[in-house]
């Protein structure tokens, strides 16, 4: 009885102090948390680069990790919408709700694309505060990190000057960076391409590119074999030069297509860990850029 | 009156009509079929004319001119009218009176004092340009200073703008309204499972088109301490419409270390199945034990509080009280509360792929005079009064490839229900005990398509004493097994077709059901 009694006891313990916890929804920001607060956070991610940030569940694993949370570092404007809200409510913890230093949503510090004019669910999977995938801007990358290591600051204060320098020592590294990137995108402006979601609208607003067609006719909604058809009778007469999709985007729509109209099917990185070579923001971005190149040769 | 030229007007015009007599020259040798235009053989006249007012530039210039000019009608390019008009002006020129017939010295003099002005003057306005270039420039590199501020501005201002409306609405609660109904095809339908009494929604459903419950939601954040859910279900019952407020609760969410506590009408966390909304359900009516231990759903009035430990696998402990009379409990005064509930669950992930959960429950009933009534059914005559205790068990596997769901994925479930109950049924003494499980399957093998199977079943072991009562033991167990298909072309609609054997009564039936399912308006997430 004795025994049990410790043991119970050393649950309710609180954690040793030292790293702050920090639940990530997504991989991106699971990336940029490591690069700006590196061994100073004990990092939990909640999606893989293989899983659709839309339709994840609030499985048991997820309000385990986000009950122990000093801080949640998610997307929002909805993106996680099925899922977050629950693990939020279940977690039994005050410091990351809503409204809270612990709650930390990337897309309040960034101008939102699409934001629908029309807010109805004929539309689709709308989100009415615009496109969420707001990350695939390297501009948008250095604002959020600003934001972001301003907010581990405030959460903990011990380790502010820590954060500081390492967002300083991130940004000189990120805009060497994004000067070379800056400097590839004249090779790319105007790139034809389809896309399967809306998952690239940033991507492509920072490149020029041009997105001629998204499979899904309404986002987040299959497209369906009729719908396939359309689209093909569409582009056939001046098809793009590839179709692009995320890691965790069916593969069927896009090589169906790309088979009729003769053209590549590709997947690009679209986050971090979804490939070997991609362990870090920096090289989604190089890696991002060198598949789009490759396409334009 | 023509005054005399000054004798800078003098040079201005001997060096001007050098330069015309050298462009005449220039103009023949390059193209000498083009003819020169009258103009500038009228302009070049008259600079000479004036020019010839100087002695100096008239030795120069009648020089040129005698060359240029025999040059120019050998290749025919200057007409010879136009000689003579020349020679007549040049002539008209000599006749000029030089008014100041200054001598060679001093026009080298004001030539070289011409020449330091003009260089003067050129200095002063290089100058002068350099300065106004270094002004340009320090107003461009201000200018776009400016220009990135405001564009930061502008972008700081849209970003505000598009991370929160402010309209007078803002504040309203998310409202979501769930629809259903179905076309059954039942022949053989029931009311009650042989072997239990029973209360709430239960039973087979008729043959034809049943309009569902309309589950009416709304729900919001109190404050920054707590949250606050109200569901009403609208049904249709013998031709009146019946209110019933299925859920109406608060939730501490500013509560640390795992811990929140629900006060209100609530579902029980007691089994798996019992804390969704029946739209939620993977087949059109609930399994058997549900409908026999909770009459489709137990719904407590009271106090819930639950824990989560600070473990990597959740780990979750929860006690209810409850007070209210929803089947099984039955509100009374005597004992309060009439019911509790003691509940824990353990889950984790196995890879990316794979995530489980397992619960335990346990609930403790009073029962004092409950009654089996069904909706709209008056009271029923025969009550029990006792103790009803349920231990429940139920676990659900989860898989996707990847842990990604959006094309493939697998959910199985089961629970398993035993309770005990004695005491006194209709004036006799009654100990039986009852168990019910069901195990299910549900494969997405297409993203907008589903396929399940299941198997659910009851059975009373309700000894030998309570024969010709409803409690008479049917000596055989109750079940069904059941298909599914079902299609949502999104999150938000669901048609199903479903097709049950079902063994609920001694003689099986063959049921076929068509069902939908509709959401509108916000519709929050659905738990694991």
């Amino acid at each position: 009885m004795r025994t049990v009694a410790v043991m119970f006891l050393a649950l309710l313990a609180p954690l040793p102090a030292g790293a702050i916890n920090v639940f990530s929804c997504e991989p991106e920001w699971g990336s940029l948390v490591r690069e700006l607060a590196g061994e100073l956070a004990e990092l939990t991610i909640a999606t893989t680069a293989f899983q659709d940030p839309h339709r994840l569940e609030a499985k048991p694993s997820l309000i385990a990790a986000i009950r122990k949370a000093d801080l949640v570092v998610c997307t929002g404007a909805d993106l996680e919408i099925g899922w977050l809200p629950l693990l939020l409510r279940r977690a039994g913890n005050a410091a990351i709700q809503s409204g809270g230093p612990g709650h930390f949503m990337a897309a309040d510090y960034v101008r939102k694309l699409e934001t629908p004019k029309i807010i109805d669910r004929s539309q689709g999977d709308i989100h009415p505060q615009g496109n969420p995938h707001v990350h695939l801007d390297p501009r948008n990358i250095r604002r959020i990190a600003d934001a972001l290591a301003q907010r581990l600051a405030e959460i903990d204060p011990m380790n502010a000057a820590a954060y500081g320098a390492r967002l300083a020592d991130f940004q000189s590294r990120w805009d060497t960076a994004s000067a070379e990137w800056e400097g590839r995108k004249t090779g790319l402006v105007g790139l034809r391409l389809a896309s399967h979601h809306r998952s690239f609208s940033y991507l492509a607003a920072w490149l020029d590119l041009n997105i001629v067609a998204t499979l899904e006719s309404k986002p987040g909604i299959p497209p369906s074999g009729a719908q396939l058809a359309a689209l093909l009778e569409q582009l056939s007469p001046n098809p793009p030069v590839a179709v692009i999709r995320t890691p965790y985007e069916n593969e069927k729509p896009s090589s169906w297509l790309s088979a009729r109209l003769g053209i590549p099917a590709i997947t690009l990185p679209y986050t971090t860990g979804s490939d070997q070579m991609v362990t870090d923001l920096f090289a989604l971005f190089e890696e991002t850029l060198r598949s789009l190149e490759d396409v334009r040769q | 009156m023509v005054l005399p030229p000054t004798s800078r007007q003098k040079v201005h015009a001997c060096s001007r009509s050098l330069s015309y007599l050298a462009n005449l020259f220039m103009h023949c040798q390059r193209d000498s079929v083009v003819p020169l235009n009258y103009s500038d053989i009228f302009w070049t006249s008259i600079n000479l004319t004036i020019a010839s007012a100087s002695r100096r530039c008239k030795v120069v210039v009648s020089g040129s001119v005698v060359v240029i000019f025999r040059a120019g009608v050998r290749s025919g390019c200057i007409p010879v009218k136009t000689i003579s008009a020349i020679l007549v002006l040049i002539l008209l020129a000599a006749l000029f009176p030089a008014a100041h017939a200054d001598d060679l010295g001093s026009e080298v003099a004001e030539l070289r004092q011409l020449l330091s002005q003009l260089q003067q003057d050129y200095e002063s306005r290089v100058s002068d340009l350099e300065a106004r270039l270094a002004r340009a420039e320090q107003l461009a590199s201000g200018a776009k200073r400016e220009a990135s501020e405001a564009f930061d501005i502008a972008e700081q201002t849209s970003i505000d703008q598009t991370s929160g409306g402010a309209a007078a609405n803002t504040f309203n609660p998310s409202v979501g309204t769930t629809l259903s109904a179905r076309y059954a095809n039942i022949d053989g339908s029931w009311e009650d499972i042989p072997g239990f009494v029973t209360a709430g929604e239960i039973g087979s459903g008729k043959t034809g088109f049943t309009l569902g419950e309309v589950e009416f939601n709304v729900k919001a954040s109190v404050d920054d301490r707590y949250f606050g859910n109200v569901t009403f279900a609208i049904h249709d019952d013998g031709g009146e419409t019946e209110v019933e407020l299925e859920e109406a609760w608060l939730q501490t969410t500013g509560l640390p270390a795992g811990i929140a506590l629900t006060g209100g009408r609530f579902f029980s966390a007691a089994g798996y199945l019992n804390g969704f909304h029946r739209h939620a359900d993977d087949f059109s009516d609930r399994p058997l034990p549900y409908q026999a231990f909770y009459g489709g759903q137990y719904l407590v009035d009271g106090i819930q509080a639950r824990w989560i430990a600070p473990t990597s696998l959740l780990f979750e402990f929860g006690a209810e009280l409850n007070w209210g009379g929803g089947f099984p409990a039955s509100a009374n005064d005597e004992t309060t509360p009439g019911a509790h509930t003691l509940f824990a669950k353990l889950g984790g992930d196995v890879g990316a792929g794979n995530s489980w959960q397992l619960g335990v429950s346990w609930v403790s009933v009073d029962a004092i005079e409950r009654g089996g009534a069904h909706h709209g059914e008056a009271e029923a005559v025969s009550t029990f009064t006792g103790d009803s205790d349920l231990a429940a068990m139920d676990l659900v596997w989860k898989w996707a490839p990847n842990g990604n769901s959006g094309q493939r994925s697998f959910k199985m479930q089961g629970e398993y229900f035993r309770r005990s109950e004695s005491g006194d049924f209709d004036g006799l003494e009654y100990d039986g005990d009852q168990t019910g499980w069901y195990l299910q399957g549900v494969w997405q093998f297409k993203p907008r398509w589903r396929l399940g199977l299941r198997h659910d079943a009851v059975d009373a072991d309700n000894g030998s004493l309570l024969v010709g009562t409803e409690l008479e033991d049917p000596g055989r167990n109750s079940s069904r097994d059941s298909l599914m298909l079902d299609w949502s072309p999104s999150a938000y609609s669901r048609l199903r077709l479903q097709y049950t054997n079902d063994e609920v009564l001694a003689e099986s039936d063959q049921q076929w059901m068509l069902q939908y399912i509709m959401s509108i308006g916000a519709h929050g997430a659905h738990a694991f």
